[in-house]
């Protein structure tokens, strides 16, 4: 409790200051969010060929996701806990619904059109998959005996393939990382994490052998991209002259000419970093990192003021997540990952990912603003 | 119990948290400073070699785009083929005074100054020391013109391209389709790497169906190019892979047959060959040329198509939905006999006209005497209304419905074409759903005829015919017969048919009185029967446009044109051993059997004579 007096002594007396207080945001979480938000938009406005239309219908589901933001955040966090299992129990309903209709449709589904609007199961799944096993592990003695950790592993493998099979990888890796984290912050047992590890890479060739094709064909490429510069080593190869070419400075704002003359595909959305590290050079991408790392940090910071195991262990998977998000992202821009449609975090364009990202942030300020009130 | 009673020892949980957290801020730090290692040897080691390569001053990637496949009939006769056209481009980084050179390039050639707008625009589209297009296809005597002055315009050139070209002009336009420039909206969705260096992509027909199989596997030239982007030599190349050749189960000759029978009438004419599937004729008419659409239709062309009164891009063979009339008796006919209402030789006595009990309207034959009694082959062959209301009324539209359907109708054939409508067939749940009214009885009558809210598109009931003509054994349309690729021969789209099962014996009786139709002397269509060493079996039809009032006269010559009935007439031939089916739409031509009846004849003559001829 002494951190949290300190700490608003440090605060300017500011009206919006004692507003957003008010409303239960985290002051630095929330300047680092929106700092970055801003940032997302300029970049934006270059990679999209400067289509300030884009730009706008950007701003505006990133202002959605704030106030979806907020409004979690108003929300008690043994709201959460109490309704952990149901909503998990929901989204594995969804992803089973979704598949099925998948099977029906012949094809990748991964939306559940609701009629008025259309949406993704596994995007929920990402918060609530932590929920669950922070409120499963919660309920018994850290760390957890064998017993448990087995029935939490189970409890991530289920959604990780459902998504798997839709089939999403990406969204797979970050249920999957999210889940694996909760278990890691729990006190699981290094030589658990030690098994798992070696469990993974005795695997691989049976999970080679389940890949769909084209998954396979990324991970050839990701190993030699240049064996078919034109088809489907295309991303990489350019993505690479992109970001090689910037520099240590960078071209400039709107200086990208690897995007500009339509060479890097996906410049919006998945490979926008790529733009990002040539039109502002190494600088920049350190300054960025810069940023994620203060998000990660204060996520963290705000998972040890917590008080019970649950909300821990919810705040410090939240912030791990995140992470993932990041460095698979930016390691498979730069060529040192296999090529899975991760986003980049806050800044790649598209309403779905900035909403769950925003929303688990939303859940963070909810755990450290409420818990002082409860201890009064 | 576990839970209730858990006292938690949270010092050691918290301790045990934190240090986990030391451990994931280690991981993640150093996680990120791989990321940062990365980024500095991209960024500053390798920064000249990503800066050339930016810059594309080593080697710059060209793709070779792959010749389109040629379409071909049946018969082998070219539908769709390339022919090659000269362009006029200039390279703007090239020339030292733009306006200059377009000021003089516009005396020479006679330019209006539009061309030289649309000049301006696409070079702003395009990509530096990229040529962009003035003259995107020149006359010969623009050719001849600008050759001579070649040497005098640094920077401007001739260039080949290979431009999709129709020779049958509107005579298959519905069915081929035709190629245009690749719009915004469908760039978006193509396969980048693959269209790079494609300006055109199907937008209609089989050229849309077929677009991948005809568009090929896009090659590329590793070409070393200086500072300024001027090629200077290749050093690796990959060659396209060339379209498929597609053969369309199409006879082109007998397309024409069918299309020039239609003469001034608007209407469809579709032919099955009854044994695979493969559409013989699909001829829509009026047509439109497809060759305007390829380089880009002038606004005004296109209002003009647009807006005609006969709608020369509506694919009527495929899209135009039309009430069946008697066409579609046999089918009701069978239905009668195989779900037990009637025998084929039970008579009903026909007295001009049809009431329910209790009722007052009078449901009138065409004939307005009556047929006296008939029996199920002269229903059939005098296409006897009365009859028919009757077998309906005992039928039910339940039964109606679920029979017909197995036919295909209101339901899509699956042809290789996209568009296709499904039609309608009445039901008492569709009218439910849709009207959300109850269903009458007299409309299950004038269902019985073909009438009323039946709509069928000349597709559905030339497949629908050649399932008749196949004992019941589903016919699936298709177009294309087989696919030619450098890797081999491929077959066209798979053909599944289940088959209806039909009590044998039952379709005796259907097929006589389809025989009589065109065979004796009663037959509405019998004057296409002389002369041929085999069998026709046939059904005229003659279908209201508008509705006449009760007590009112249909008087031909009295009412405007556009008014007049549609004529229709369905045929399999030879009848005891189907081979083609046919199926006729005429629009406002009045009479099944002296308008419609005879194309069908035609086509059908024609295709038997040319298999014998084989």
């Amino acid at each position: 409790m002494k951190t949290e007096t300190r700490l608003e002594h440090l605060q300017p007396p500011s009206m919006i200051g004692k507003l957003l207080r008010r409303l239960h945001i985290d002051i630095p979480l929330f300047l680092c969010l929106f700092l970055t938000a801003l940032l997302s938009f300029v970049i934006l406005y270059s990679s999209g060929g400067q289509d300030f239309g884009q730009l706008l219908r950007q701003a505006a589901r990133v202002g959605l996701a704030f106030l979806l933001m907020t409004a979690l955040a108003q929300v008690n966090p043994m709201q959460f806990k109490r309704y952990s299992a149901i909503l998990f129990g929901i989204g594995i309903f969804l992803l089973i619904a979704v598949l099925i209709m998948g099977e029906i449709g012949k094809g990748a589904q991964r939306w559940l059109d609701l009629g008025f609007f259309r949406f993704q199961p596994s995007e929920m799944i990402k918060i609530t998959t932590p929920m669950m096993i922070a409120w499963y592990l919660a309920e018994h003695h850290l760390p957890p005996k064998p017993k448990q950790v087995l029935i939490a592993a189970f409890l991530i493998i289920l959604p990780t393939l459902l998504i798997a099979k839709q089939p999403d990888l990406g969204t797979a890796l970050l249920v999957a990382s999210a889940g694996a984290a909760v278990l890691f912050f729990a006190g699981l047992s290094y030589w658990f994490v030690l098994a798992i590890i070696g469990g993974v890479g005795a695997s691989t060739p049976v999970i080679w052998h389940l890949m769909h094709d084209y998954q396979r064909d990324r991970v050839r490429i990701f190993l030699n991209p240049e064996a078919d510069p034109l088809g489907r080593g295309y991303h990489i190869i350019q993505s690479k002259i992109a970001i090689g070419s910037g520099g240590i400075y960078g071209k400039g704002w709107l200086g990208s000419t690897q995007s500009e003359l339509d060479f890097l595909p996906e410049s919006s959305t998945d490979f926008i970093f790529a733009v990002f590290a040539e039109e502002f050079g190494l600088f920049g991408c350190l300054g960025l990192l810069t940023l994620y790392l203060l998000i990660i940090a204060r996520s963290l910071y705000i998972a040890s003021q917590a008080r019970d195991s649950y909300n821990r262990l919810l705040a410090s998977a939240l912030a791990f997540t995140f992470f993932v998000y990041v460095f698979v992202n930016i390691g498979m821009v730069i060529g040192i990952l296999p090529v899975v449609g991760v986003p980049l975090p806050l800044i790649s364009y598209g309403g779905t990912s900035i909403v769950t990202l925003l929303s688990g942030f939303g859940i963070l300020m909810s755990i450290h603003t409420h818990q002082k009130f409860s201890i009064a | 119990m576990d839970r209730v009673f858990l006292i938690k020892n949270d010092q050691a949980e918290s301790r045990l948290f934190l240090r986990r957290i030391y451990v994931a801020l280690t991981f993640i730090v150093l996680l990120t400073a791989g990321l940062i290692v990365r980024l500095v040897y991209l960024q500053i080691v390798g920064h000249e070699h990503y800066a050339t390569l930016a810059k594309e001053n080593s080697i710059k990637l060209t793709p070779v785009p792959p010749t389109r496949g040629i379409i071909y009939d049946r018969n082998g006769k070219i539908l769709a083929e390339n022919t090659p056209s000269y362009s006029l481009e200039l390279i703007p980084e090239q020339i030292e005074d733009i306006n200059d050179t377009l000021a003089r390039l516009q005396a020479l050639l006679d330019l209006p100054d539009e061309k030289i707008e649309q000049f301006h625009k696409q070079r702003k589209r395009e990509k530096r020391f990229n040529s962009v297009a003035l003259l995107p296809a020149m006359t010969d005597e623009e050719l001849a013109k600008f050759a001579v002055s070649m040497p005098f315009f640094p920077g401007v050139e001739i260039k080949t391209h290979q431009v999709r070209h129709y020779p049958y002009y509107d005579l298959a336009a519905h069915v081929v389709g035709y190629v245009g420039r690749i719009n915004e909206t469908e760039l978006k969705n193509l396969p980048m790497p693959e269209y790079q260096g494609t300006n055109y992509i199907g937008k209609l027909g089989i050229e849309r169906t077929y677009e991948t199989q005809l568009h090929g596997k896009t090659g590329y030239a590793e070409i070393e190019t200086n500072v300024q982007g001027r090629s200077l030599n290749t050093i690796n190349e990959v060659k396209p892979v060339p379209g498929a050749n597609l053969y369309l189960t199409l006879d082109i000759d007998l397309q024409k047959t069918a299309y020039d029978a239609l003469d001034f009438y608007n209407g469809a004419v579709v032919a099955i060959d009854v044994k695979t599937g493969g559409v013989l004729v699909f001829a829509s008419r009026p047509g439109f040329d497809p060759n305007p659409f390829v380089v880009g239709i002038s606004g005004e062309a296109y209002k003009a198509l647009n807006e005609s009164e006969n709608q020369p891009l509506y694919n009527r063979a495929l899209r135009g939905l039309y009430p069946p009339g008697s066409t579609l008796k046999p089918f009701i006919a069978l239905a009668g006999l195989e779900y037990d209402k009637i025998h084929a030789p039970q008579s009903l006595y026909c007295p001009g006209y049809y009431t329910l009990p209790g009722v007052d309207h009078k449901y009138r034959d065409w004939r307005k005497g009556g047929h006296g009694s008939v029996d199920m082959i002269r229903a059939i062959t005098e296409s006897c209304d009365v009859y028919f209301y009757r077998l309906a009324q005992m039928l039910g539209i339940q039964n109606m419905h679920d029979f017909l359907q197995q036919f295909g109708f209101g339901e899509k054939t699956g042809i290789d074409l996209y568009g296709e409508t499904s039609g309608l067939l009445p039901s008492p749940a569709w009218k439910q759903a849709k009207r959300k009214q109850r269903w009458y009885e007299g409309e299950t009558l004038i269902s019985g005829i073909g009438q009323g809210y039946h709509q069928v598109s000349p597709l559905q009931l030339a497949r629908a015919t050649a399932t008749l003509a196949n004992h019941g054994e589903v016919v699936t349309p298709f177009l294309v017969d087989k696919l030619i690729t450098p890797q081999g021969v491929l077959k066209g789209p798979e053909k599944h048919g289940e088959t209806i099962p039909l009590k044998a014996g039952h379709l005796d009786a259907i097929f006589a009185g389809m025989i009589n139709v065109v065979h004796s002397a009663a037959g509405t269509a019998k004057r296409i029967g002389y002369g041929i060493p085999y069998q026709i079996a046939g059904k005229t039809g003659t279908a209201q446009v508008f509705g006449i009032k009760q007590g009112a006269k249909y008087n031909e010559s009295e009412i405007d044109f556009k008014l007049r009935d549609n004529a229709l007439f369905v045929a399999f031939a030879p009848a005891d051993d189907p081979k083609i089916a046919v199926a006729v739409v005429v629009e406002h031509g009045s009479h099944g059997g002296t308008v419609a009846a005879p194309i069908a004849g035609k086509v059908i003559k024609q295709y038997l004579k040319t298999l014998d001829e084989d």
